[in-house]
């Protein structure tokens, strides 16, 4: 019997893709070359799949099908609909850098009058042939796979944001997604460079306007962090409901510096937030947070690996997810320490909250420790709302739904109590509300 | 006087065990009742069905509140109609500050009567007022309902969640249970200062011991599902004494 093997059309990814969309992604040269490369990687790959270990819970290749093609450059009327997006947004005080469609938007964006601050769009810098490291943008060291290379390939602009040692800001920097058309992808490529000693807050936000449905966020946020620096940092994925937003993010600290980051997603129908986190010098703290609000049939993964390759840093993690309907949720978390990395202290934390039988929650720890005189530890646990306590605040008059809310809301608390900005924790609080209030 | 609460034939069991076999009670408009018997008779059941815990399939006879069906209710309805059950066991909730816990209780109560919400100075203000009887620090409040708290600061909040709510009817379950004789002494006080013309209370214990702080003006003795016997507060003195076998034959 002769079995012909057929790829379906999720199983290649043509090179269409990357063929129709190549004239107008910026950056000749070295780094047309480095795009080619990681198209081909991509190609080779395709999307993720349940096969591939960290893609086990989130099998792109069944939820999303295939890459939808590179948005068009948004014009008049789009920029339009992504400002109102903006304002519906409700966070103010904030410097706002906004990408539309993957295109910064500088008509929509905030002037920079901070002296200690440098911002420069992913596509100048790409296009600047005296450049000659500007290549190196699209490359990521400390992770391979499918997505990372179909980000460096597609990238279409992003922004550059150089922050002076000791600096101070008087507002946190805001790097604002909005997407305005209906079944396109939108690739950016964003990065953020703190000076030793200087103190930032950066907020990224994902959003949708009028008119964007089904289309897909592919992003990757590259952060570096200098000695004895501090970042605050909050990221919010309110895209909509139907949509996929696919991130990338990695965290390099220098010695004594700390990042305390908050992730909220309660957008997107498939969602996955993979950061990279490496200390890089000795001393750092890192707390990453993270809220998952998912209803219907949408599913959100976070995975985090963070890496201990130097000596005495703490780390972190307390992770909270509220599942409602089929909702899906996937944790997982890998703390690595390395053979010298002695004294350190990584903890993990991850809870969900299982508020309907269909819903599931993925939790996956993992450590690797080479040391031999560190502090590790994980916990995971997954449930309902505890009958007891719902009775108690029942007895006492609260409707079923709203003594839900006040349980969900303390379960969500400890999470969001990390975030340490006034304004942005209200921000969160307030969304979260908003997803419980949804809830009907 | 009027009936508040009537039980008629109330008959209740929990996964296919009967644990009330058909019991009757009724209490009337400002009466204090207790209620004895030994673990185990249903005294706890009764409170809770009455409070509308799930997990209890009441198969016959009937509940009024007021003349009204309480079975038909849901628990934060029965809570807004007036009824208060003060937990032998109360649960604690990290993450929600008791004063959040307070206000949005006893605005929720208002709101299902129909009433306007209470404003954060009236509410502060009473809340002030009640605690400082009780004897309940004002940093106790600012915590998470319950977390952390001693068995008698437990049941010290219960009263004053009963103080602020103001029900018509109050049942204590084994209010005095992990209580000194002090912290008893203050939970009483605070339940004395709540008794009046229009409320009633059933005081549910299994010692007499409570009935010497809080003393009742009708006494039962359940046992095995029934009231056994029905008399005035010399009847708790008479079964410190005799102790609760002889209604144990009797029910039988």
């Amino acid at each position: 019997m002769n079995v012909a093997l057929v790829k379906s059309k999720a199983e290649q990814p043509s090179g269409e893709l990357f063929a129709t969309a190549r004239s107008r992604l910026p950056g000749a040269g070295p780094v047309a070359d480095v795009r080619q490369k990681a198209f081909d990687d991509f190609a080779k790959r395709g999307l993720p799949h349940r096969r591939i270990e960290e893609w086990k819970y989130t099998d792109l290749r069944a939820l999303l099908r295939e890459v939808a093609p590179l948005a068009a450059s948004p014009d008049k009327a789009a920029l339009t609909r992504a400002k109102a997006a903006v304002t519906a947004l409700g966070v103010e005080g904030t410097l706002n850098l906004v990408l539309v469609d993957g295109v910064f938007a500088p008509e929509l964006s905030d002037a920079v009058n901070e002296k200690a601050v440098k911002v420069q769009t992913l596509r100048e810098v790409l296009d600047n042939a005296a450049n000659p490291s500007r290549a190196d943008l699209l490359l990521t060291s400390v992770a391979s796979d499918a997505m990372i290379s179909l980000n460096a390939a597609m990238a279409t602009d992003g922004v550059l944001v150089f922050v002076d040692d000791n600096a101070r800001l008087s507002k946190p920097i805001h790097i604002v997604h909005v997407a305005t058309a209906p079944e396109v992808s939108a690739f950016t490529r964003s990065l953020v460079k703190i000076g030793n000693g200087a103190h930032v807050t950066l907020v990224e936000s994902f959003v949708a306007a009028e008119g964007a449905k089904a289309y897909q966020v592919y992003d990757s946020t590259v952060v570096s962090i200098g000695d004895e620096a501090e970042l605050q940092h909050l990221r919010l994925v309110e895209d909509a409901r139907d949509a996929a937003n696919i991130t990338t993010a990695v965290f390099t600290l220098g010695a004594k510096a700390k990042l305390n980051t908050f992730g909220l997603t309660q957008g997107a129908s498939v969602s996955r937030y993979q950061g990279f986190i490496t200390f890089a010098g000795e001393g750092s703290e890192l707390s990453t947070n993270g809220v998952n609000l998912l209803g219907g049939k949408r599913l959100g993964d976070t995975t985090f690996v963070v890496d201990h390759s130097v000596p005495h840093c703490t780390s972190r993690e307390i992770f909270r997810a509220v599942l409602d309907d089929q909702s899906h949720s996937v944790f997982q978390g890998r703390i690595v320490v390395r053979q010298h990395a002695q004294k350190t202290d990584g903890k993990m934390m991850t809870r969900a909250l299982l508020l309907s039988d269909e819903a599931e929650a993925d939790n996956k720890p993992e450590l690797e420790i080479f040391a031999d005189d560190v502090v590790c530890g994980h916990g995971a646990t997954a449930g309902a709302l505890d009958e007891s306590l719902l009775f108690y605040l029942r007895a006492r008059g609260l409707p079923e739904k709203e003594a839900q809310a006040l349980l969900i809301s303390a379960f969500v608390g400890e999470a969001i109590e990390s975030i340490v900005d006034d304004n942005l924790r209200d921000w969160a609080v307030a969304t979260a509300e908003r997803w419980l209030a949804a809830r009907g | 006087m009027s009936a508040l609460l009537e039980v008629k034939g109330l008959k209740v069991q929990v996964e296919d065990n009967e644990i009330l076999h058909g019991l009757d009670l009724v209490v009337n408009e400002g009466e204090v009742h207790a209620i004895m018997g030994p673990n185990g008779s249903g005294k706890s059941t009764l409170s809770h069905v009455i409070a509308g815990k799930p997990g209890y399939e009441v198969t016959g006879g009937e509940i009024l509140f007021k003349g009204e069906d309480l079975l038909e209710m849901e628990p934060d309805e029965r809570a807004a109609k007036g009824v208060f059950l003060a937990f032998q066991y109360p649960v604690e909730i990290p993450g929600v500050a008791t004063m959040t816990f307070l206000r949005t209780a006893l605005n929720a109560q208002r709101k299902a009567r129909g009433e306007s919400e209470f404003s954060t100075p009236d509410f502060l203000k009473k809340v002030k007022e009640v605690s400082a009887r009780l004897s309940i620090p004002q940093d106790m409040l600012r915590r998470g309902v319950n977390v952390g708290f001693s068995g008698g600061e437990k049941k010290r909040n219960e009263v004053l969640q009963m103080a602020l709510f103001e029900p018509s009817l109050c049942i204590l379950d084994e209010m005095d249970s992990g209580l000194d004789i002090d912290a008893l002494r203050i939970a009483a006080d605070g339940v004395n200062a709540l008794r009046s013309q229009g409320r009633s209370m059933v005081v549910i214990t299994h010692y007499q011991r409570l009935l010497n702080y809080i003393i009742p003006d009708v006494v039962h003795v359940m046992s095995k599902g029934r009231v056994v016997k029905t008399g005035g507060k010399d009847l708790a003195l008479e079964l410190e004494k005799s102790g609760y076998a002889q209604f144990e034959d009797k029910a039988a």
